[in-house]
């Protein structure tokens, strides 16, 4: 009976999160966002189902390998994730009105360059895309 | 050949012990209307894979469908009480993980396999 009961608010709690995660697909206005969306709330949705069969099957075979699933999502969609924002930052899918890469170098893909030929460098346009988005590293304060 | 047919209470008791027990109604309606969610989820998101402005959108909508796939794997387990279809959701993790991390190298340098 109890263990009915958690089974129960366990699927609906994946459902719940399931469902938040397709919203946020379809409505968030860019790549980047909707697949911080998707990735977050169906891993855990998609764990919480996971849990549900556990509490079902018992810590028997089935219920490991459920557990066995919940680790694997936890490694697997962050990574896959991450490998489908580089490659639409690579392909040039542009970001909402003022976002930047953390990193613009690696925005930018200058060739390489130590920092001290990019603070002697007056064309330098990237020291002042960067300069308001990181602080203490503005490029004057290196002379 | 003709059916058995078993009158002994006690006996009835024993069999129906041995049988994989029906889930509780409340497990099963809830169940039941978590799959059919699922499904209109899968759909949903189908609209991100046909129409999704740039191609990784394309790749996040069928990330999102596998991982619902994966969901409605574990739920059919559970309706049925067979727990061969964990193993199953497992093996659709696995597939959705290798499918995403090969269009996202394909989108990045072209060919996946060089």
């Amino acid at each position: 009976m109890i263990r009915t009961t958690i089974v129960i608010a366990l699927v609906v709690v994946g459902t719940f999160f399931l469902t938040v995660g397709t919203i946020g697909l379809l409505r968030l206005p860019n790549v980047y966002n909707r697949m911080h969306a998707t990735s977050k709330p169906t891993t855990l949705g998609t764990a919480s189902m996971f849990l549900a069969g556990f509490v079902h099957f018992g810590p028997g075979a089935e219920g490991l390998t459920a557990l066995v699933g919940i680790l694997f999502l936890f490694l697997t969609i962050p990574t896959g994730s991450h490998m489908i924002a580089r490659a639409a930052e690579r392909i040039g899918v542009p970001f909402v009105e003022g976002v930047t890469w953390p990193d613009p170098d690696a925005l930018e893909r200058p060739p390489e360059r130590t920092w001290d030929e990019r603070a002697l460098d007056p064309g330098d346009s990237r020291r002042y895309e960067t300069g308001a988005n990181r602080p203490g590293e503005s490029g004057e304060s290196k002379d | 050949m003709e059916a058995i047919v078993v009158t002994d209470p006690a006996l009835l008791e024993v069999l129906s012990a041995t049988q994989p027990s029906a889930p509780p109604a409340a497990l099963e309606t809830t169940v039941r209307a978590a799959l059919v969610l699922a499904g209109i989820l899968c759909v949903l998101a189908s609209y991100r894979v046909i129409r999704g402005p740039t191609e990784p959108d394309r790749v996040i909508g069928l990330d999102a469908i596998a991982t619902n796939v994966v969901a409605i794997a574990v739920l059919v387990a559970l309706l049925t009480d067979r727990g061969l279809f964990i193993t199953v959701s497992l093996v659709l993790a696995i597939i959705g993980f290798i499918a995403t991390v090969a269009v996202a190298k394909f989108l990045t340098e072209g060919e996946v396999i060089e």
